[in-house]
């Protein structure tokens, strides 16, 4: 059984997952590590995100698209049949009920909105298993924008029903042929292709990374499930606020969103990391992609290729704000992996009737193992987001089954 | 004599005196650990006249640069190449009279730290530094290291860099301005860009520091037109292009020799001697600022710990 004094106990309200501080920082975190043709660029995006972001105007019409396209409010589920099994009280942020079927969709209304405010025409993506790669071609499709989405040749070939899905929307879907082939590459070629289009095209960065103001951006963005799921929780247990709040880290986005709802309670917040792409338990200091955080790094310093089970996870590094809440004790991460992630989707499917993503699977994971150990008391309460479904993961899941 | 060339390293000084003489810099870059005699290279390039060596630390995810760069890198680190050991060659390297510039992204220098990253890039006999992801307001935790340490940080600048910031990296780059000639990534290009026009002119109206231009310049027809409005020129896919092809330090001190005959003033006149001597002033210039590189375990400071 883990220690569980570790926990610090919570901040009280005092700006954490607030605005950046000068320079785009989390604590040491973060920054605007762009190649000088990009930094104005970068400029522009945070001077049209602050305008925007206290514009009433903006912030309504996409509230509006967030109800009406993308079906906000999700429900939250309680999850009663694993939550008896388990002896705590689980409760699921439904982000997979979603259009597109994934909290991305959030995010990129966001950008793709703010984009047609900037008088861009056309939306730059990367994607790994290609959730942000179809929510940015819907997106773009949506406002009538292009889309070019930058996949690894490898994740093309592993997930060729969502290549087709952004091609039928009308995206482009460019095939990178760099390095390991998968995310971190696609993330490198789209930042090349942004700097010869600034003027025309707006980098829809998938999550909370990337230059100032992306790591910002993207979790105000993202916001929108841990303010939904706190009021929902606050309908829902006696106590108000759950004990425990547990999403999974990629990047961060999803982690990044419900957390921000939290952050001000005094729930203990969760990131569950793939063992195989763990940047805030495993990373160290670096810069990567525009930011500076925590990346998986060889002895020289070259960054190294994750790997997980699931593509969404398959990042190595982790957002900034992130390595910061690490740092703060705020937040705690840990580490599941690929076995316990397909254990644990297979549970959700079997007794409540959801196919989680693999990504979120991770989450689950956590909440079953720290039920079993003890980690998690008896009668906890526990908020889950569930970040997306499984339907991109049966051929992976058939395969292994 | 300005203040300006007062507080210039060595780097610098050497480029102005170059660029004193009304021959244009060139500046060719080589990727190092391309090949297991890579060194050599420099030779070639020293041979050809270069007035300046940029050598790249190869970086897994190098977020600049078109296909040549990053496949000279993939293709240096399949084959073992690191900080450590690119610099450790560069040790044992007899002075070549030119400037040794290294270039590298952010997570490299990051990785020991940019004081113990300086002092070792110093003790390689490296005096300039560039760093494309470092941009001008993110450079003060390398930049007050790499004065200490002797190595001379070179900003970056770009068409779209507007006017306050321009200053500021005019202000503060040493040993030249890096102009990037145009919105895009390293690679060669048919024409050199309209920007780079615009651009070297707005950065001459703010510094007399040497400017060169670089990104897309691969021919001597480039090279010339490019020191129309610069100082002179970076080459480093057009390089490493024909070294991936296979093209020994042989090839590239001819390829070399004919953008060094577009950039000098009068090319017709120019022989190989004057070549040499200029070299030989330029050594002087140089060894009296330049440490020389210690044989004992050179770069054990980036071992790691």
């Amino acid at each position: 059984m883990r220690d569980v004094t570790l926990w610090r106990e919570p901040v009280p309200p005092d700006g954490t997952m607030g605005e950046p501080l000068a320079r785009g920082r989390f604590g040491e975190y973060g920054g605007r590590y762009a190649p000088e043709s990009l930094v104005e660029a970068c400029h522009e995006v945070e001077a049209a995100f602050r305008e925007a972001w206290t514009d009433p105007g903006f912030r309504g019409a996409l509230a509006r698209l967030l109800a009406v396209h993308a079906g906000r409010p999700t429900p939250l589920t309680p999850a009663d049949r694993l939550s008896e099994a388990l002896g705590v009280r689980l409760l699921l942020k439904r982000e997979d009920l979603t259009h597109t079927g994934s909290h991305k969709i959030n995010n990129v209304l966001g950008q793709a909105l703010l984009a047609v405010r900037m008088g861009r025409r056309r939306l730059i993506a990367e994607t790994g298993a290609g959730q942000h790669g179809v929510a940015t071609a819907t997106a773009a499709a949506l406002l009538g924008l292009g889309a070019t989405v930058f996949m690894g040749e490898r994740d093309i070939e592993r997930q060729a029903l969502n290549v087709f899905r952004m091609r039928m929307l009308g995206a482009e879907v460019v095939p990178v042929t760099a390095g390991s082939r998968t995310l971190k590459d696609a993330t490198s070629e789209a930042m090349r292709h942004w700097v010869g289009a600034t003027g025309e095209a707006h980098y829809c960065v998938g999550s909370v990374v990337g230059p100032d103001p992306y790591p910002w951006m993207v979790r105000e963005f993202q916001r929108v499930i841990g303010e939904e799921a706190r009021a929902q929780c606050a309908a829902e247990l006696r106590t108000g606020v759950p004990d425990h709040v547990v999403a999974c880290v990629g990047g961060g986005s999803n982690a990044a969103g419900t957390f921000a709802g939290f952050a001000d309670t005094p729930a203990r917040l969760v990131g569950v990391e793939a063992e195989g792409g763990a940047g805030a338990s495993r990373g160290r200091l670096g810069v990567l992609h525009g930011c500076r955080s925590l990346f998986l790094q060889d002895d020289d310093g070259q960054i190294v290729e994750a790997h997980s089970i699931s593509a969404g996870l398959d990042y190595p590094g982790v957002g900034p704000e992130h390595a910061h809440l690490r740092d703060l004790g705020r937040a705690r991460y840990v580490t599941v992996t690929d076995e316990e992630a397909v254990e644990a989707a297979v549970r959700l499917a079997r007794t409540e009737g959801i196919v989680p993503a693999l990504e979120s699977a991770h989450a689950l994971a956590w909440v079953i193992r720290a039920a079993g150990d003890g980690e998690l008391p008896s009668g906890s309460t526990v908020l889950m987001t569930l970040s997306g479904r499984g339907d991109k993961d049966v051929s992976t899941l058939k395969e292994l089954l | 004599m300005t203040n300006s060339t007062l507080a210039a390293g060595a780097v610098e000084r050497h480029l102005r005196a170059r660029r004193d003489t009304g021959n244009g810099l060139l500046m060719p870059y080589v990727t190092g650990g391309i090949t297991s005699g890579w060194t050599d290279y420099l030779r070639a390039f020293a041979d050809a006249g270069a007035d300046a060596i940029e050598v790249g630390l190869p970086f897994s995810d190098p977020t600049l640069d078109g296909v040549t760069i990053q496949r000279a890198g993939d293709t240096a680190l399949a084959r073992g190449a690191s900080t450590r050991r690119i610099l450790a060659d560069l040790s044992g390297l007899p002075d070549l009279g030119v400037p040794l510039v290294v270039s590298t992204y952010y997570n490299l220098v990051l990785h020991d730290g940019p004081e113990t990253f300086c002092a070792a890039l110093r003790e390689a006999g490296a005096g300039g530094l560039i760093v494309p992801d470092l941009p001008v307001h993110e450079a003060d935790e390398l930049t007050d290291v790499a004065a200490e340490a002797g190595i001379e940080p070179v900003l970056l600048a770009s068409p779209a860099t507007p006017r306050p910031r321009l200053a500021e990296i005019a202000r503060r780059s040493r040993g030249f301005v890096y102009a990037v000639s145009l919105m895009g990534t390293t690679g060669e290009r048919t024409a050199l860009a309209a920007s780079a026009a615009e651009l070297t002119g707005r950065i001459r109206r703010l510094t007399d520091r040497p400017v060169l231009l670089g990104f897309g310049i691969s021919t001597p027809d480039q090279a010339r037109e490019a020191h129309r409005h610069a100082d002179g020129v970076v080459v480093g896919a057009a390089v490493m292009r024909r070294v991936l092809d296979g093209a020994g330090p042989d090839d590239l001190r001819v390829f070399l020799t004919t953008l060094r005959q577009a950039l000098d003033p009068r090319p017709s006149t120019r022989s190989v001697t004057d070549h040499d001597e200029s070299r030989r002033r330029a050594r002087g210039e140089i060894s009296r600022h330049r440490r020389r590189p210690r044989r004992e375990d050179p770069v054990g400071t980036l071992r790691p710990r």
